[in-house]
């Protein structure tokens, strides 16, 4: 009696549990890979909060959410009349300064947000923006003030696996189709770090110790590889990849700036226009979150 | 025995003599003393605006002069007139301003015992060899003396090296004995374009000058490098270091760019008995802190402007000390270098803060851990932060009121939350703990039992019932 039962339903388990996960991931990759995104900077900034000891405050995090949600919608209804309300890119924007910005004063974290939303509505060059968001409003107030910090050792590295998996399940679900860039970039940077090692006679302990970074991290996953501030050629992008990781490490190694990665991306931002004018692909082929899979 | 000081970089400091124990905590901070946690801790000031940077390295250093030698990675050729000798008085100031308060005296941590340094018996002889000799042995080793000088107490040379192995025999060659396996890192900072900053006691000039202790040493330089390079003090070393590092700069706060910096926990309210143990009390949280944070981790102890304190371990520095010890920025500023320049104490200044915001460090590190050299950068932060521990005296006297009583009963409930924080921060033994509550007017009915009667929701009720 027993063993029947059994046999039923271990025999009935596949085949009810696997058209549903596989709808489940179906659903998953159909979706606005935003969602997927947002979800993870929301897991990370509270374990940051919660766990890490973030010099973050909840009312830091409170008036970044508020002012770049607030911005977007002045901007979007006085630039862009007609068209809805969209949250969403704004929304990751916020949580990514609220992962990276530090400032003393909480209108310096309200200028962040400004900053950010304001280069995506007026910097902008056929048809697309020319700097992330994030990027541009870190790099304008760490380069131009002394307002403001980022630290880029706060992650640790001891929680470094569990960040490079979470990393990773995103990039692979969203199908964000950037994960070029990002692995271009990460793959270049660690060379140059081991590769410096080796030349200085170094212990590996120091490379490794150098890429177990979560700053690291967040900036190869969620922020060089926007997909709307990145070549639209695949060789583009990792030409792109490669050239910001060798300058950011020459900024960080060869002139001792711990702001090395933040500064190579938002110089050599311009370089995508040029590489999109250089061989231009038609505009149903250009990124647009309503199609990440494309 | 020869005894040997190896700084590391423009500063951390490794001590590599066997030191004497320190005397025992002896009493609990009241307004002036002279306060010294972890009082065989290298101690390190970093006065930094833009690239100029001064960095003083203060040495506790007990053993005979002649046997004292340090060497020190720095990043540019230093001239005669970038290096002065200072007071260890000034370090000392700065360590009681800014030390956890209340603290008067610190133990002595067990596990930091310094890098003992044996010479070679060979290596007096040596150094009677003909000076010529010398000179030609130095260049074939590819060793160059960039410039020679006598400050205070000291001979300094500063060396440039072509290649690690020649300058590691150089270094053995004259005394200043490297410790085995330094050749690699020496190695790493030639190829980094660092010099060498060498220094021994000059014995002829502390007669001279008659100074008792050996002073700090305060090398001023211009560099982009925020860095205080420890991998020297960490090669051989027998166990786990502590540095403590007090930065001036004009800002804000100084955090590590490649470590995580924390706060220590602060702001507690623990057992009264922690008075007179609260040098043991600091170390063991210190201790349990670093464990739980698996030694990863770079510790901020304090974090203010030098204009005031609140309450004060210490008055703040006057701006004439506070430019000795680097922060050259003040001698443009409206704070004449030689007028009071600090408030009151426990008073804020009338006409906005003083231009000097200090930060002390606390990292214990190893080879394992702390593989890199530590990086710093200023931030904009310049909110406070203070080590701060509190003790609350209970009420005494009768309380025959119902709201008397209501505060008896709390107070239970206070002393057992005493208990636990101070078990869970220091981990020690909460039973000991409750021990020594008892004995100090603090005593506890018996501990409640997790999830047990006593906290159930339904006393709360009917408080006035007892249990069968």
């Amino acid at each position: 009696m027993f063993g029947a039962s059994s046999r039923l339903q271990s025999r009935s388990l596949p085949t009810s549990a696997g058209p549903g996960s596989r709808c489940l991931l179906a659903t998953v990759r159909t979706l606005d890979p935003r969602y997927l995104q947002i979800a993870s900077l929301g897991i990370l900034l509270t374990f940051g909060l919660g766990w890490l000891g973030f010099d973050q405050s909840l009312i830091n995090v409170s008036v970044i959410l508020a002012t770049i949600l607030a911005t977007q919608l002045v901007l979007g209804w006085i630039m862009q009349p007609g068209r809805a309300f969209d949250p969403l890119s704004a929304l990751i924007s916020g949580l990514s300064l609220c992962l990276l910005l530090r400032a003393g004063s909480l209108w310096v974290l309200a200028l962040g947000a400004i900053l950010a939303i304001g280069s995506k509505f007026f910097l902008r060059v056929d048809g697309k923006h020319v700097f992330n968001p994030t990027n541009f409003a870190i790099a304008v107030l760490l380069l131009f003030t002394d307002l403001a910090w980022i630290s880029p050792s706060q992650w640790g590295s001891q929680t470094w696996a569990a960040f490079l998996f979470a990393c990773l399940a995103t990039m692979v679900l969203s199908r964000a189709r950037r994960g070029d860039v990002a692995l271009a970039f990460l793959g270049t940077y660690v060379a140059v770090l081991f590769l410096r090692a080796l030349w200085l006679g170094d212990p590996w302990a120091i490379p490794m110790k150098q890429m177990q970074s979560g700053a690291l991290l967040l900036f190869a996953f969620f922020m060089i590889s926007d997909p709307k501030t990145t070549p639209d050629r695949r060789g583009h992008r990792i030409l792109y990849g490669v050239l910001v990781a060798c300058l950011g490490a020459w900024i960080q190694l060869g002139l001792y700036n711990p702001n090395g990665l933040m500064y190579a991306l938002f110089f050599l931002s311009p370089l995508v226009v040029l590489m999109d004018r250089a061989a231009p692909v038609a505009s149903t082929d250009r990124y647009a979150w309503s199609r990440p899979s494309i | 025995m020869k005894r040997l000081l190896y700084a590391t970089a423009a500063v951390g400091l490794a001590i590599a003599a066997p030191m004497d124990r320190a005397e025992a905590f002896c009493g609990f901070y009241v307004a002036k003393a002279d306060t010294k946690l972890f009082n065989k801790a290298s101690k390190v000031v970093v006065a930094r605006k833009g690239d100029r940077t001064v960095i003083t390295m203060a040495s506790d250093y007990e053993g005979a002069a002649s046997e004292f030698a340090m060497v020190v990675p720095v990043p540019t050729v230093i001239t005669k007139g970038q290096i002065n000798i200072t007071e260890n008085a000034l370090v000392d100031h700065l360590d009681a301003y800014t030390a956890p308060r209340l603290v008067e005296y610190f133990d002595p941590d067990p596990c930091n015992i310094p890098r003992p340094m044996a010479m070679a018996p060979g290596a007096t002889a040596a150094r009677s060899a003909d000076a010529a000799a010398r000179e030609d042995r130095r260049r074939s080793l590819g060793v160059k003396i960039e410039a020679e000088y006598t400050v205070g107490e000291y001979d300094i040379l500063i060396l440039s090296a072509k290649e690690s192995g020649g300058l590691e025999t150089w270094l053995r060659e004259n005394d200043y004995k490297p410790p085995q396996g330094a050749g690699p890192v020496l190695a790493s900072y030639i190829k980094q374009g660092m010099k060498f900053f060498v220094a021994k006691v000059n014995l002829k000039e502390k007669d001279r000058l008659g100074t008792k202790y050996l002073r700090p040493i305060s090398v001023a330089f211009e560099s982009p490098k925020f860095m205080l390079p420890i991998r020297l003090g960490t090669v051989n070393a027998n166990g786990p270091q502590d540095m403590i590092m007090f930065f001036l700069t004009e800002k804000g706060r100084v955090e590590t760019t490649n470590y995580r910096t924390l706060k220590l926990p602060s702001d507690m309210d623990v057992p009264i008995f922690t008075r007179n143990e609260f040098g043991a009390f600091y170390k063991a949280m210190f201790e349990t802190q670093v464990k739980k944070d698996g030694m990863k981790a770079v510790y901020l102890e304090y974090a203010w402007n030098m204009a005031w304190c609140d309450p004060c371990a210490a008055d703040p520095l006057p701006n004439d000390k506070l430019v000795e010890l680097g922060a050259f920025w003040l001698l443009d500023g409206p704070g004449a270098p030689s007028g009071p320049g600090v408030m009151p104490r426990r008073m804020r200044p009338p006409g906005g803060p003083a231009n000097v915001f200090v930060t002390r460090l606390h990292v214990r590190y190893d080879a394992v851990n702390f593989p890199e050299d530590l990086m710093f950068q200023e931030t904009a932060d310049s909110s406070n932060f203070q080590g701060r521990y509190v003790l609350r005296h209970p009420f005494t006297g009768p309380a025959t009121c119902s709201a008397g009583e209501a505060y008896k009963r709390n107070l239970q409930t206070r002393f057992q939350k005493e208990a636990a924080t101070l078990a869970n921060l220091t981990g020690w033994d909460i039973a000991m703990i409750r021990e020594k509550m008892a004995k100090a007017g603090q005593p506890m009915s018996a501990p409640p039992i997790p999830g047990g009667d006593d906290d159930a929701w339904y006393k709360k009720m009917w408080p006035g019932r007892s249990s069968p």
